[in-house]
């Protein structure tokens, strides 16, 4: 009977050799770190093709050095074709969303801190964590061979609209094999994301350590369990329409295509399909997204900001609920993507009232931080910073929201730089700041050295102008009428407007150069970076009761019990004005309801 | 209230953790006194969660092909109806009888952990018969294809035949993820010292059970909109 359960006395030493260590690890910690290195690697190149768009629409004869032995065809002489462009900014799009804004504020601190924060020793389904990691490795390499094809990358954009990219070759350059390797990638990446998303729910629920209540656990963990629960429900209905949108363009069926459509002058054998029909299955996914990316961002930024506050958030539970509040109205409001589409415009007023009512969970959320940090004595560092910048970038792209949010509105703006500005500033830029923060915050952590604090603000004051000067005027361009998706703006009405385009583009060049300075930090600190304690920002919770780096099994066989809730500041503890969550001395404070 | 306590900080003192928090951090481990009850509650929680999870994750992906073929159908001018393939029914049977196998198996099982049972033979015998049928299942279903097949219907003919594989295929190749599933268990069971986990046992259980609850669903939804 015993044999039943023969008990593996080493199950949890560490494993021996390089593969096992840090290639095929099965070690939670160590896939974040995979995670973190790919997103890395992701971002620098969809920041490169930023570039490129940006330079060419500028100085649109303007001929950039290597492009051309990217695409011989897509850009002779280093100046893109019109349809090369629209294939690099369906890169850019498809690499910054999945796999920078999913992978590196989700998946990666994710993966590295939410086990460590509940007082788990590990991931409950290691093998799927690390399937997680290596699915979702060889989804971007699908991804990027797109680029090595003979016609290059598709050109549907990131959102790849049915019918141009169920068509084949015959849509455009890059619609045949391109477009294919693009929603295998796809589909690929849904795959890693839903094994993720099954390990991240089953920690929380299941391996928290004794005393660790769900309302004890940190903000950040509530983040990232919110965003499990999206994640697995959204990825779980993408993953499917990527199959049908292959099938579409493989297999001859007609899920997304209708009848009688002449392409380039040849009539396409499909009939009947549905064009909304992928839109509306694209966006069920494609909304949730927005939040899959922004809520650990809002995790990691209410996380940091408590610490350096040093007191609690003025409701630690309406924050949690305003943060569910969101991840549940996110499947409602994915018709607003679609005012545009065609669809019945009864639909649209129905898709505009929870649009507009997912505006109040997000500014209770923004209300809860301000009023939090009003007459605190915020410690000023690199993550605080970036914290702050944070809300600042959330809030002024979520003003420009309400005007989306109205479709009369959005008929006018939906095809302009206003939506790119909108979206830019809300979801993209402000979720990069998270990560930002979150790295300076958790570097020492991760490897037990310190970033430099001085190259870490001026990282942050080049970074947060230079966003603003980027984004800010996309509005203005969207408003004037500047018409998104086109690659040149010279010899019509938009011509006036190349002026502040230039300026756009010499921004970007420079913001761009200046995250170099964080790179050079990165790696700096990696080796050389001033060494640090266990717990440099005095902050509470678990990950700072064990060394940096944690060792193999986070707790060094012991599991911690929890006495407190996540954020003791501003008491009377034995090291100072907090108290560890795994502390067992009483704490007497003017809140303290006795 | 208005009045602060200000008694200095008691180090020691223990607080019970409050009722309701976390299960443990271990991730499936053994405690070293072979403690069944132990076991049970380190290695049993998280694959029932996650078993949920995954089975919550599939519903998705059939709720959004089942919600595609609705709006396809709705849109269509050209949906074609068929009759189902009638070895479906026979396929149908044999899902449930490996279930029911399985079912047995468990028990056996159980009776074997307990000590009732002397030989592994007997429930091992029962989980051979659960992949066999899960097996002649996918080879069923392969059989259906070949009948579609023959009546000139291929996945691009029409909506209604291109719905039909892809409904069905997604499913084998989940009922295919089940067997892998089950060939686990008997590798776990069949070792010289067997490894077998209960909670292996059930998640599988549990898995393979929800695909005939899927199957049910997709052959009701095949047979009223095709």
């Amino acid at each position: 009977m015993h044999d039943m359960h023969a008990p593996a006395a080493h199950h949890h030493a560490p494993p021996q050799g390089f593969v096992r260590n840090h290639l095929f690890s099965l070690d939670h910690k160590v896939i974040g770190i995979q995670y973190y290195g790919l997103a890395l690697l992701a971002v620098f190149i969809g920041m490169v093709l930023s570039w490129v768009m940006r330079l060419h629409l500028a100085w649109p004869a303007l001929s950039i050095p290597g492009l051309e032995l990217l695409s011989k065809n897509g850009a002779p002489g280093g100046v893109p074709t019109p349809e090369y462009y629209l294939q690099l900014m369906t890169m850019h799009g498809t690499i910054m969303v999945f796999f920078v804004l999913t992978t590196a504020p989700f998946a990666a601190f994710g993966n590295y801190f939410l086990p460590i924060q509940v007082g788990a020793e590990d991931m409950p389904f290691p093998h799927f964590n690390m399937m997680s990691f290596w699915v979702t490795f060889v989804a971007f390499c699908v991804a990027v061979a797109a680029f090595f094809v003979p016609d290059g990358p598709p050109l549907a954009g990131w959102t790849a609209y049915a019918p141009l990219s169920a068509l084949g070759p015959v849509a455009g350059p890059g619609e045949g094999l391109g477009q294919i390797l693009w929603a295998s990638s796809i589909g690929i990446f849904c795959i890693g994301q839903l094994l993720g998303a099954l390990n991240f729910i089953s920690t929380t629920l299941d391996m928290r350590c004794k005393g660790m209540s769900l309302m004890r656990m940190p903000l950040t963990v509530w983040a990232w369990f919110i965003t499990s629960a999206m994640g697995l429900t959204a990825f779980a209905v993408l993953m499917p329409a990527c199959i049908l949108l292959i099938l579409d363009h493989v297999a001859g069926t007609s899920f997304f295509v209708a009848s009688n459509l002449v392409v380039s002058d040849q009539l396409q054998p499909h009939s009947g399909g549905s064009t909304l029909l992928w839109q509306h299955l694209f966006w069920f996914f494609g909304h949730p997204e927005v939040y899959i990316a922004i809520v650990p961002a809002m995790g990691v930024v209410s996380h940091v900001l408590i610490t350096n506050m040093r007191r609690p958030m003025l409701s630690h539970r309406v924050l949690i609920y305003s943060m569910a509040a969101l991840a549940f109205l996110s499947y409602m409001v994915y018709g607003h993507h679609m005012f545009v589409s065609g669809m019945n415009p009864f639909s649209s007023i129905v898709f505009s009232f929870p649009t507009l009512a997912i505006t109040i969970p997000s500014t209770i959320i923004v209300l809860i931080w301000i009023g939090s940090l009003y007459g605190a004595r915020l410690r000023i560092n690199a993550a605080s910073l970036f914290a702050l910048g944070f809300i600042s970038l959330f809030v002024s792209g979520g003003v420009s929201g309400f005007f989306l949010a109205q479709p009369s509105l959005d008929l006018l703006l939906h095809a302009t730089y206003f939506v790119v500005g909108h979206f830019h500033l809300v979801m993209a830029v402000a979720a990069i700041f998270g990560i930002f923060s979150g790295t300076y915050f958790w570097f020492s952590k991760v490897t037990g050295r310190m970033m430099n604090e001085t190259l870490g603000k001026i990282h942050f004051w080049l970074t947060f102008v230079g966003a603003y000067c980027i984004f800010m005027p996309f509005h203005y361009l969207g408003l004037a009428g500047n018409v998104r998706r086109y690659q040149a703006f010279v010899n019509d009405f938009m011509g006036p407007l190349m002026p502040l385009h230039k300026f756009i583009s010499v921004a970007a060049v420079v913001t761009g150069f200046a995250q170099f300075i964080f790179l050079y930090n990165l790696i700096y600190s990696r080796f050389k970076g001033e060494k640090a304690t266990q717990n440099p920002w005095e902050a509470t919770s678990l990950e700072w009761t064990i060394p940096s780096p944690p060792p193999f099994d986070n707790f060094g066989g012991k599991l911690p019990v929890v006495y407190h809730d996540p954020y003791q500041y501003g008491v009377e503890g034995s090291s100072g004005d907090y108290v560890m969550q795994d502390s067992p001395e009483q704490i007497q404070t003017v809140h303290d309801e006795k | 209230m208005a009045t602060t306590v200000h008694e200095p900080p008691q180090i020691g003192v223990m607080r019970a953790p409050e009722l309701g928090g976390g299960k443990g951090g271990r991730r499936n481990i053994s405690p070293g006194d072979d403690n069944l009850r132990m076991l049970a509650e380190h290695s049993s929680g998280a694959s029932r969660t996650g078993i949920w999870v995954g089975v919550a994750g599939i519903c998705m992906t059939f709720a959004a092909l089942t919600s595609a073929l609705v709006v396809r159908q709705g849109a269509a001018m050209d949906w074609r109806h068929f009759s189902l393939p009638g070895v479906l029914y026979l396929n149908t049977a044999v899902l449930f009888g490996s279930s029911f196998a399985l079912e047995v198996a468990r028990k056996r099982v159980a009776a074997f952990a307990r000590g009732l049972q002397p030989s592994r033979a007997v429930p091992l015998r029962w989980l051979y018969l659960t992949l066999g049928l899960g097996l002649l299942f996918v080879a069923g279903q392969y059989a259906a294809w070949m009948q579609l097949k023959t009546q000139g219907l291929y996945l691009a003919t029409n909506p209604s035949s291109a719905f039909f594989y892809v409904l069905t295929a997604m499913h084998a190749l989940h009922v295919m993820g089940g067997l892998g599933g089950l060939t686990l268990v008997i590798s776990r069971l069949s070792r010289r010292v067997p490894t077998l986990r209960r909670s292996t046992l059930d998640t599988a259980s549990y898995y393979w059970h929800f695909m005939d609850v899927l199957w049910l669903y997709l052959l009701l939804l095949l047979w009223m909109k095709l």
